[in-house]
């Protein structure tokens, strides 16, 4: 577990991903085979199952530690993790063991049907041999709850790093469902795939924000204009009868959205089209909500797929009948695209991104304020002329959002911070009103100044009506203006709305609380 | 009545009329150690332990103040005071008071573990005891300091092997002096920031044997290659000063950083978990070999602290104080007068 351990740690101390990707490559040349599987599969989400219940982990881990089971809560409480709590509480040792990873993740999934003493003695015995850092670990692979801020992109380049192959093929390599416990590293990784060339997807180009007035870029008729949706940008792959999907992250995501695997079935062209994915009901864009519960669940079930059908909006073609289009003017790939839809099945579940009619700037600058409600986040502008680029590139593609939505909230909650912030208050609850009464409606933290943080935290000490743990009620004082992405109906608040990306815009100083909107103002941005 | 309380100015003696590290200004101040949150400006007469006395004045300007030893009483209205070392940094002390058989003790802050430089802790048995717990909480237990002294060793010898500078962001004073007094200086130079070198000055001034350090001023000049280690306070990190150094290794030296989220969040390369507090362990046995029956908790973690000891028997309650313990925001008005001190 040390190589393990020690890669960890280097990984979870830097941002940089390519110290990360420089860890992953040392760890990828000294670990052994069986190691190296376990690390891929750990780092890929194909974590083992929970062998353990967490409530039995915590009650022997307060006894271990001496403590009483509520104060081993606060202190969960305040670190946030339960796998760091317990080897935060545990006495410490230093490393008495020389098993490598693939030892623990076995002992570990040995005692899925063992009684529950037996569990016991199993992780007391492991907990003292084991230095903090290690145990973290084992808690972590214990709990099922294995996560590190590693993408599947950054295993992929060091992968193709240490083993002089390709990305692409690398990508190719680890798709699919192999079972880290029958898995050799020579089989998965060191084998010819014959079909990995047909995945291979091309780099996608990437549009910048719209950073100057329309009349600079040009006349209105050398341009193209598409709503912009607010889903996951993919290349969706059809050669000799297979289909692959990727994500914009590089990663190949078939496995999660089976509905694509039937194209085949109806089509015999073969193409590569890039698009946005997105979940969509007779031909309703949903919200960004209800695709996050498709992303990252590999195999979904009957239900999901049902209630959360994904579809794709196309906006170019790349490839078609095996020639590469890039080079060709947009204007000419969007008559391909044109022609391949003409012909497409109905049942197939892909759109064509329609264009937008306009004749002047003002024109369109009025249609793009009508983009939410059509679920759009604003306007792409793509140069007709323009060629297929790749990566990041100005010129030829802008986007061009529109403003984030605002609604002016009353703080009623606020949350001690974590750590070294842990005196100050920074979590806070924001309602709105609902006739006399405040109904909290959404959660926020990010957007103030260290000093405003400071200021407000003064005013909670100074303003708390109730304390439950570390939750302060306030008296409700202060208006903050929330700015947010999108909203979406949610039946699990309390509010009935949810919000993306909300965050503190500014403090209301000027506003007293009486002047704060109402939820009715919150709903008519539904 | 209690002979020490906490009142909306400080901990105060109403019988001696004075107070113990008061945060508003009062007449009579008795002082338990140099750090901001504890010495504040504008009382009219300061008492501290005599170590304390150049940091004090260096940091509040011309003050009236006296210095005393460890154990030596003052008597004040017929209350006995007297400071007892508390290992927190140099000068740090407990404050002791007695009044007709009633001893109450004010802890200031305080570690168990000696760090060389700051002298051992002593525990004074009182009936009351005035405690901090900034890692009042039973995640916090220390490596002892060797360890933690070895793998920053460790780390400042493989930064130099590839030709880079360390660097290392702690207090200016306490944390700073324990590294230079630590460290192993046969690896290379130990340079320090102007904040740093200005208090090192006075120790060494007022007897101090500080291992040597160069003082690295505004415009200093180092070749990073050599692989030295520069310590500096947590407010130059990540200034115009910091960003010359191109190879730096930036650490922080801090109990916080046994948490993994402030180690991330600090956006630091390295965290080494060293603190001049007290751990949870530390923290216990200190309480316990008071044998206090009332036990104040003013700083830290607090609640869950009091709630703690409430269940080991003792009679444990919080009281509001401005003082912060050990925290990773640089603390504005001393590093201010720091840097305009160089
Ligand atoms: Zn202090």
């Amino acid at each position: 577990m040390k190589l393990f351990s020690q890669l960890f740690r280097k990984i979870d101390s830097t941002t940089s991903s390519n110290a990360k990707i420089k860890a992953l490559v040392e760890f990828f040349a000294e670990a052994d085979d069986k190691d190296k599987i376990w690390a891929i599969a750990l780092f890929t989400h194909k974590r083992p199952k929970r062998s353990v219940n967490t409530n039995l982990l915590r009650t022997w881990a307060a006894e271990h530690g001496s403590i009483k089971t509520w104060l081993f809560e606060e202190s969960y409480h305040i670190v946030g993790d339960l796998a760091e709590t317990i080897a935060l509480v545990l006495p410490q040792n230093q490393s008495t063991t020389h098993h490598n990873l693939d030892y623990w993740v076995n002992y570990i999934a040995n005692l899925r049907d063992k009684e529950e003493h037996e569990k016991k003695d199993a992780v007391l015995s492991a907990w003292k041999s084991l230095d903090k850092d290690e145990t973290f670990l084992f808690n972590k692979l214990i709990t099922g709850g294995f996560r590190m801020g590693v993408s599947q992109k950054s295993i992929i380049k060091a992968l193709s790093k240490y083993l002089s192959l390709e990305e692409n093929k690398v990508a190719h390599r680890l798709m699919g469902n192999w079972d880290p416990f029958e898995t050799e590293f020579s089989t998965l990784l060191l084998e010819e795939n014959l079909s990995e060339n047909l995945s291979k997807p091309y780099p996608f180009y990437l549009a910048y924000a719209l950073d100057k007035e329309l009349e600079e870029i040009g006349e209105p008729g050398q341009w193209f204009a598409e709503w912009k949706y607010d889903g996951i940008r993919s290349q969706l792959i059809h050669r000799e009868g297979e289909v692959y999907l990727w994500s914009r992250g590089e990663d190949l995501i078939n496995e999660s959205f089976p509905e694509f695997s039937i194209i085949p079935q109806f089509e015999t062209r073969s193409f590569v089209l890039d698009g946005e994915l997105l979940v969509i009901i007779d031909d309703e864009i949903q919200s960004f909500n209800r695709l996050q519960k498709r992303l990252g669940r590999k195999k979904p079930g009957k239900k999901t797929l049902k209630d959360h059908p994904a579809g794709i909006i196309v906006y170019d073609i790349l490839e078609f009948e095996g020639k590469d289009l890039r080079p060709y003017p947009q204007d000419e790939r969007r008559k391909v695209l044109v022609e391949l839809f003409n012909e497409l099945h109905e049942s197939l579940p892909l759109k064509i991104s329609p264009l937008i009619d306009f004749d002047d700037w003002d024109e369109l600058s009025d249609k793009r304020d009508s983009s939410r409600l059509i679920k759009a986040e604003g306007l792409m502008l793509k140069s007709k002329k323009g060629e297929y680029k790749t990566g990041r590139k100005k010129g030829d593609w802008w986007k061009w959002k529109v403003d984030p939505m605002t609604v002016d909230a009353v703080m009623i909650y606020a949350q001690r911070g974590h750590g070294r912030r842990s005196n100050l208050y920074t979590d806070f609850t924001f309602a709105v009103w609902e006739g006399e009464s405040l109904v909290p409606f959404t959660k926020a933290y990010s957007g103030l100044t260290d000093d405003e943080f400071r200021e407000v935290s003064q005013f909670v000490k100074k303003n708390t009506i109730e304390r439950f743990g570390p939750v302060s009620s306030v008296n409700p004082t202060l208006v903050f203006e929330i700015a947010f992405e999108g909203i979406a109906e949610s039946s699990r608040h309390k509010s009935g709305v949810a919000l993306r990306f909300p965050r503190i815009k500014r403090w209301r100083k000027d506003k007293q609380a009486q002047e704060a909107d109402t939820l009715d103002n919150v709903k008519s941005l539904l | 009545m209690s002979l020490l309380k906490i009142s909306d100015r400080g901990i105060y003696c109403e019988q001696a009329d004075v107070y113990i590290d008061p945060w508003k200004p009062v007449e009579r101040a008795l002082i338990t150690h140099a750090h901001a949150d504890h010495s504040r400006k504008g009382h009219q007469k300061y008492m501290s332990h005599h170590d304390s006395v150049p940091i004090i004045k260096h940091r509040l300007g011309g003050v009236e103040i006296q210095g005393v030893e460890y154990g030596e009483q003052t008597k004040i209205n017929g209350v006995t005071f007297s400071f007892h070392p508390a290992g927190h940094i140099i000068g740090s002390a407990q404050i002791r008071a007695e009044y007709k058989g009633e001893i109450a003790v004010a802890s200031g802050d305080y570690k168990t573990e000696n760090d060389g430089i700051s002298g051992e802790i002593e525990a004074v048995k009182c009936h009351t005891f005035i405690t901090e717990s900034t890692f009042g909480l039973p995640v916090f237990r220390w490596q002892n300091q060797n360890l933690v002294y070895e793998e920053i060793n460790q780390w400042w010898r493989k930064n130099k092997s590839e030709g880079k500078l360390s660097v290392i962001s702690a207090y200016s004073l306490g944390k700073a002096q324990r590294l230079i007094q630590n460290l192993d200086h046969n690896i290379a130079t130990i340079y320090t920031h102007g904040a740093i070198e200005a208090i090192n000055k006075l120790f060494r001034k007022h007897g101090y044997n500080l291992p040597d350090t160069v003082h690295l001023g505004g415009n200093g000049k180092l070749k990073e290659e050599e692989g030295g280690l520069v310590i500096a306070p947590p407010a130059s990190i990540g200034t115009m000063w910091m960003k010359k150094y191109k190879t730096a290794q930036i650490a922080s030296a801090s109990g916080w950083m046994a948490m993994r989220g402030t180690r991330r969040r600090r956006g630091v390369d390295k965290g080494f978990v060293l603190s001049d507090h007290a751990d949870w362990d530390g923290l216990n046995t200190i309480i316990k070999e008071t044998e206090a029956e009332n036990v104040v908790v003013t700083h830290g973690y607090t609640d869950i602290f009091a709630r703690h000891l409430h269940e080991m028997g003792l009679n444990a309650y919080t009281a509001e104080t401005e003082y912060t313990g050990e925290t990773l925001e640089p603390e504005k008005t001393e590093e201010k007068t720091e840097d305009e001190a160089v």
